[in-house]
């Protein structure tokens, strides 16, 4: 029994990364995932990654945001302490638009990008998980789960034809623990 | 897909021969993590100078009262206020090329975006000490928020656009900085995963524990495109809600209806013109002339003219207003400008506004790079006399002729004003010495399309119109990081 855990294909070239993907799905490798130093567009679908649904929390925070401020501006001008100027009405949307606007914003932004930091496992002081460390620099990588029925050296040869400049047998999941 | 060929007649976005993408990281990284050169260092000394003297010259107005600056029974805005829009309209172009860029799919703000984003946190920080300066009394700033208090309940009033102001300042600010610090998570993990020891535990917190999975990406490019699309109505409105400041009120000279959009224009204007000035002299000190390339510049160059020209029609369209409206404090304010004691304030906002970055129609001017440096240095001088004309020499003649003033400002404005540019500078050198100037994952991103590499594998590669080839060829000589001479035997 081989000690490898997690093979890793390294490539230079994305386009050749995305034949990989090709290759090794025709050849019914099972892809664990997929590190890049830029995003690649594409590779989600061959994935079968489902789109993100961040623009219904996004959407769902801005509406929060404009509920919360209209509702306060009501209760503190309106409800509690309507003031008397000019005899104008105490209920002035007109002038609650830009705050209400401003809310919207405020929350979409805030609310989207912790949602996206939460589901994501992304918070300051977590450790990087990372499986190669040029994976954030100049080399594409596709992760393999070695525990799959596949004999190794055919995914190695996989990766190989489909250019990949290096593969690696990691006997650890991550690198960065070290 | 990664990369797909671009047409021939665009312009390269990153000139150069051999770029790959580690020559990126490395490019984009010898600033972090090597010492500084000599450069740097004496622009921090001076940059910290001016932050000394902000931090002194603050600190005075605070203990003694802003009697300490030159205001008046008449003139109760004057230096401040103007520093506060100068600032804040500056921290408008980094908003405008992340998302008003992004949302119009213009690629060459990539490898502008990073350094404009941090400049626009850094000039609204700038402006942000201001509001609580004037405020006097600086341990009360919190009484414009909503807050439940002891005065009989009575709440702050949203009819105010000074209460808008505060929510815009404030929104606009923190919406900034998360979307500049969420594009900065995959550059903090490429250093975090080149670096060792304590550098690498630092960079290692900052990047939240990033990998660049696929998942990740996926929901980043969706975090980054719906951020694009709020901050882009917020950005203008931000200076929208500025200008209100002065438009709801009374005072001849500032209750216009055009001030919304002619502050808009304004704020992009002396917006880039402080990314111009920032950028052409981090090329060339960082080395970054292959990414930050001619094209860059002149389209930058562009959007100053433009804008700049829609200012100019906004200062026609309101001496024409005042004329038409028949109103004689109205015509005189305007007058005022010209023939009043501080006329030279008034010659030098529509000289350096208008006048000056006319001269951006010629292409040798757009292209040349010690001219487009003192023009964007120009621009941003005329652009804080706009604002001192527009708020001080508005005030300046009262509608009862025994209280016409002048303002005078005393050594704590001009310190205040000096220290606020010095402290800009400090944090700009700081960030371009700790993070990434351009940002890298962006930049990759469009090299395998937009590079002057790809378009010579295309030329290579032939079966291109001669006529589009000639165009292209045309095109780079403007470049001053390409070498001509390679083009013309092929």
């Amino acid at each position: 029994m081989s000690k490898t855990k997690y093979i890793l294909g390294l490539f230079e070239d994305p386009d050749e990364m995305m034949h990989g993907i090709d290759l090794l799905q025709k050849n019914s490798v099972p892809i664990y995932d997929v590190f890049t130093p830029m995003p690649i567009h594409g590779i989600e679908r061959k994935l079968g990654i489902k789109d993100s649904r961040l623009g219904y929390a996004a959407f769902m925070f801005g509406c929060l945001g404009g509920t919360t401020i209209f509702s306060m501006a009501y209760y503190m001008l309106v409800h509690d302490w309507p003031m008397n100027i000019g005899g104008k009405p105490a209920f002035a949307i007109p002038d609650f638009i830009p705050i209400t606007f401003e809310w919207t914003v405020l929350f979409t932004a805030f609310g989207m990008t912790l949602t996206f930091f939460f589901a994501t496992h992304l918070f300051p002081g977590r450790t990087p998980r990372v499986m190669d460390l040029r994976a954030t620099d100049d080399r594409f990588v596709i992760a393999i789960d070695a525990k799959g029925s596949t004999p190794h050296e055919d995914i190695t040869k996989i990766l190989k034809d489909a250019g990949a400049v290096e593969v690696k047998h990691n006997d650890r999941k991550y690198v960065s623990y070290e | 897909m990664a990369s797909h060929s671009e047409s021939i007649i665009r312009e390269p976005l990153i000139t150069g021969d051999n770029i790959t993408y580690a020559q990126i990281t490395n490019d984009v990284l010898r600033p972090v993590e090597n010492m500084p050169g000599r450069a740097w260092w004496i622009g921090f000394t001076l940059a910290s100078l001016g932050a000394t003297l902000w931090v002194f010259s603050v600190s005075w107005t605070f203990w003694y009262g802003i009697g300490e600056w030159g205001l008046n029974k008449t003139i109760g805005w004057s230096w401040d206020i103007t520093g506060f829009v100068w600032w804040v309209g500056i921290g408008h172009a980094g908003t405008l090329i992340s998302a008003i860029l992004l949302l119009f799919r213009q690629n060459w703000r990539n490898s502008i975006n990073r350094s404009a984003e941090a400049m626009t946190i850094f000039a609204v920080i700038c402006a942000a000490t201001y509001v609580v300066s004037h405020m006097g009394r600086p341990w009360l700033a919190y009484w414009p928020l909503p807050l439940p208090n002891q005065f009989g309940s009575i709440w702050v009033n949203f009819n105010s656009p000074l209460v808008w102001d505060v929510f815009a300042i404030s929104t606009y600010f923190s919406v900034s900085l998360v979307f500049w610090y969420t594009g900065l998570l995959p550059d903090l993990a490429t250093i975090r995963d080149r670096a060792t020891g304590i550098r690498q535990k630092i960079y290692s917190v900052l990047s939240f524990g990033w990998t660049g999975s696929v998942k990740t990406w996926q929901r980043f490019e969706t975090v980054c495109l719906i951020l694009a699309g709020i901050s882009t109505p917020l950005v203008l409105s931000v200076h929208t809600i500025v200008s209100m400041d002065f438009a709801t009120s009374l005072e001849p000279g500032w209750h216009t209806t055009i001030f919304p959009p002619y502050f808009v224009a304004g704020a992009i204007f002396s917006g880039f013109a402080m990314v111009q000035t920032l950028l052409l002299v981090a090329r060339k000190v960082l080395g970054l002339e292959n990414y930050i390339t001619m094209f860059h510049i002149e389209a930058m160059n562009k959007i100053i003219l433009l804008t700049g020209s829609i200012v100019g029609v906004a200062y026609m369209t309101e001496f024409f207003i005042a004329y038409y409206s028949g109103g004689e404090y109205e015509q005189y304010t305007f007058l005022n400008r010209f023939i009043g004691p501080q006329w030279w304030a008034g010659c030098m906002m529509y000289g350096c506004n208008v006048l000056m970055t006319q001269l951006m129609w010629f292409k040798s001017v757009r292209r040349n790079v010690p001219i487009s440096w003192v023009l964007s240095i120009v621009v941003n001088i005329g652009m804080w006399f706009e604002r001192y004309v527009i708020i001080q020499i508005s005030l300046q003649r009262d509608f009862l002729p025994s209280s016409w003033s002048v303002f005078h400002p005393t050594w704590v404005d001009m310190s205040v004003f000096i220290g606020s540019i010095g402290l800009f500078f400090t944090m700009f050198l700081l960030f371009v010495r700790v993070l990434p100037s351009i940002a890298m994952a962006e930049v990759k991103l469009i090299l395998k399309s937009s590079s002057e590499q790809a378009k010579k594998k295309l030329l290579a590669h032939g079966d291109l119109d001669p006529e589009q080839v000639e165009f292209y060829k045309e095109s780079l000589v403007k470049f001053d990081s390409v070498e001509i001479a390679n083009y013309q035997k092929a």
